[in-house]
């Protein structure tokens, strides 16, 4: 079930690089599930923005995103009592779990790794950033995973490195029931490549420019390989954003 | 009390709001929001004779006041339509317009046959697309061939017949005037203009397609001057689009020529636009003491 509400920003925060907002609505987070996001609008420009749900405690949604253009401008200069149009929880988000899951995030990528540490029992997390100033939720996931690594591309914080050399350590080290990723594309395809060698089912969440969000308008296509091994076009907003490492056409 | 009943081709619609072809899929993911018999009638998803998988992504960008789209018509067909949609689009209690595009003469034809079936109500000919290579657009570019287009889809089928015009022309006005004489019920405009946004940091269009069709508030102005033009230029009805996110925008299509007015971006933002226009357009009537919504088609006065 999806919603269009207008809620009231209960906290909101901004630095060079980040913004955070948290907005009350129960329907919203009644409803939420991890892997889902949020559709903003932001006020001036034609085009909601869709942003992942980083967490919810309560009644309260929190989202976290990286300050890149006009929208995402607007919305970190939001102050608490504002009241934000908000369009969801929108899509298929990642499955649930029972056994130990690994959770791997990059950048932007990490906050909703946090809502899936939120909900479940037992998981690992590996966290990739360009560089320290850019390091997300580390330590909130330090207390809602058993083992955390941090990467960052130049080495300033945690190991030197990308994700999928930390995710293939974790693997070789325990067993995992899945392999959960959200990030840069690039950094999906490795993880995925390094969650099939080792034979753990992954899934990750794709990105695609978007409009309405519910699957009318086809314009977040997104190629997927169907059940007969077939290319077909598959919506983000609605089939996705989270798809099985398999499904997805990694060169499409 | 306002009459919002108006009459398009001979189909009656409760109120003047239609959602755009295109914008709203076929129904279901809106019918969650609001029953579907609040419009008066949905404009569903363009089809081709087979599926189509569309155009590869990026298909959207951003605009000043607008969007590009270049989804490329991804559709299930013809025969998936039947099957899959129909039988549940027309339990919905409202008026069904079916979109078609083809490439050629013949497929138009045999398109508007198998589409005339129990539960469509008006057939829309897109001959306006910009998205997909030489089809849909070439048709409506040339007065002759946007005639035969209109002739083959008339020719087969029991249904009135709109065509869907595109802006990108140079006379607008010619177009409509050979379709009218090739036997159209009605005419559909504006599609969307093309366009082209760059990507500034990788120097490449936004667009997978490299360019695509504007809409929103940015072509309000140009529909409204299309619509104009069009209906000093025919005698069949208009349904009138681009660029409308209120009541007034309606009302100010309809004052152009418009009989009837199709909303589509304005969903993609706010999926409630089609019902709250139309309650908008209803308020705009009360408050300017019009009793009957249709009065306001075709009321400018020029200077
Ligand atoms: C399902 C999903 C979840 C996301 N979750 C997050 C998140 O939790 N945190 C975060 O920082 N970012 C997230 N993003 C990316 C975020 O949507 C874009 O960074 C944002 O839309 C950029 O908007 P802007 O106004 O800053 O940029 P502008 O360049 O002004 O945006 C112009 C248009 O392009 C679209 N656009 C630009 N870049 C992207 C992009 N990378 N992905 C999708 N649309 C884009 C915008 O939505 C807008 O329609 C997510 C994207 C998707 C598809
Ligand atoms: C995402 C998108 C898809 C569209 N698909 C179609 C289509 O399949 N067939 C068609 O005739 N018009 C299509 N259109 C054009 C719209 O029906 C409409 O003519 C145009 O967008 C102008 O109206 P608007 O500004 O209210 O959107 C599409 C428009 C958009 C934005
Ligand atoms: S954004 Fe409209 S279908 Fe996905």
């Amino acid at each position: 079930m999806e919603y269009i509400i207008n809620a009231p920003v209960t906290a909101a925060s901004a630095g060079p690089v980040y913004g955070v907002i948290t907005i009350e609505s129960p329907e919203l987070a009644g409803e939420a599930s991890p892997g889902q996001f949020l559709h903003i609008r932001c006020e001036g420009y034609q085009l909601r923005r869709p942003i992942s749900i980083a967490g919810v405690t309560g009644n309260r949604l929190t989202v976290i995103f990286e300050i890149k253009g006009k929208g995402t401008r607007w919305l970190s200069r939001r102050k608490p009592g504002d009241v934000l149009d908000v369009l969801g929880p929108l899509g298929h988000g990642f499955p649930e779990a029972g056994g130990k899951v690994l959770l791997v995030g990059g950048g932007v990528g990490v906050p909703p790794m946090h809502f899936c540490a939120q909900r479940l029992k037992d998981c690992d997390a590996v966290l990739a950033f360009r560089s320290k100033d850019r390091a997300l939720l580390t330590e909130e996931m330090g207390a809602l995973c058993k083992a955390v690594t941090v990467m960052t591309d130049d080495g300033s914080l945690g190991e030197k490195g990308f994700a999928a050399q930390g995710v293939a350590a974790m693997l070789a080290q325990d067993r995992y029931e899945a392999v959960f990723a959200c990030g840069p594309k690039i950094m999906l395809k490795t993880t995925f490549e390094a969650a099939r060698t080792a034979g753990v089912p992954c899934w990750v969440s794709l990105e695609e420019r978007m409009g309405c969000g519910l699957g009318a308008c086809l314009t977040c296509a997104t190629p997927i390989r169907g059940a007969d091994g077939q290319k077909v076009m598959k919506e983000a907003c609605k089939d996705g954003p989270v798809f099985r490492g398999e499904e997805v056409i990694w060169d499409g | 009390m306002v009459d919002m009943r108006v009459d398009l081709a001979g189909v009656a619609l409760s109120n003047p709001i239609v959602s755009a072809s295109g914008t709203f899929g076929f129904g279901r993911e809106y019918a969650k929001f609001y029953a579907l018999g609040e419009l008066g009638a949905v404009s569903a998803k363009g089809l081709t004779l087979h599926g189509r998988p569309g155009n590869p992504g990026p298909r959207i960008a951003e605009t000043p006041s607008g969007m590009l789209n270049s989804v490329g018509l991804q559709n299930p067909g013809v025969e998936g339509f039947l099957r899959d949609e129909l039988p549940w689009l027309k339990t919905q209690g409202t008026k069904i317009i079916v979109n078609l595009s083809a490439g050629t003469v013949e497929e138009f034809a045999q398109m508007a046959e198998l589409l005339s079936v129990d539960g469509v109500d008006l057939l829309e000919v897109n001959i306006s697309c910009p998205n997909v290579k030489c089809e849909g657009l070439a048709f409506g570019t040339r007065p002759e061939t946007a005639a035969a287009a209109t002739e083959a889809v008339k020719s087969h089928t029991h249904l009135p017949v709109m065509v869907k015009l595109s802006p990108n022309v140079t006379s607008i006005a010619e177009i409509a005037r050979a379709v009218e004489g090739a036997g159209a019920d009605a005419i559909s405009l504006i599609n969307t203009l093309l366009g082209m946004r760059i990507d500034l940091s990788t120097r490449r269009p936004i667009l997978k397609n490299n360019t695509g069709g504007l809409s929103g508030p940015a072509v309000l102005p140009v529909a409204v001057r299309c619509i104009h033009d069009v209906y000093a230029a025919v005698k069949v009805p208009l349904l009138g689009m681009g660029g409308v996110e209120t009541g007034e925008d309606a009302a100010e299509l309809m004052m152009a020529g418009a009989s009837a007015v199709a909303v589509g971006t304005a969903i993609l933002s706010d999926p409630m636009a089609p019902v709250r226009i139309r309650d908008e357009l209803k308020e705009f009537c009360e408050s300017h003491g019009i009793s009957e919504v249709r009065s306001l088609t075709g009321s400018l006065e020029v200077w």
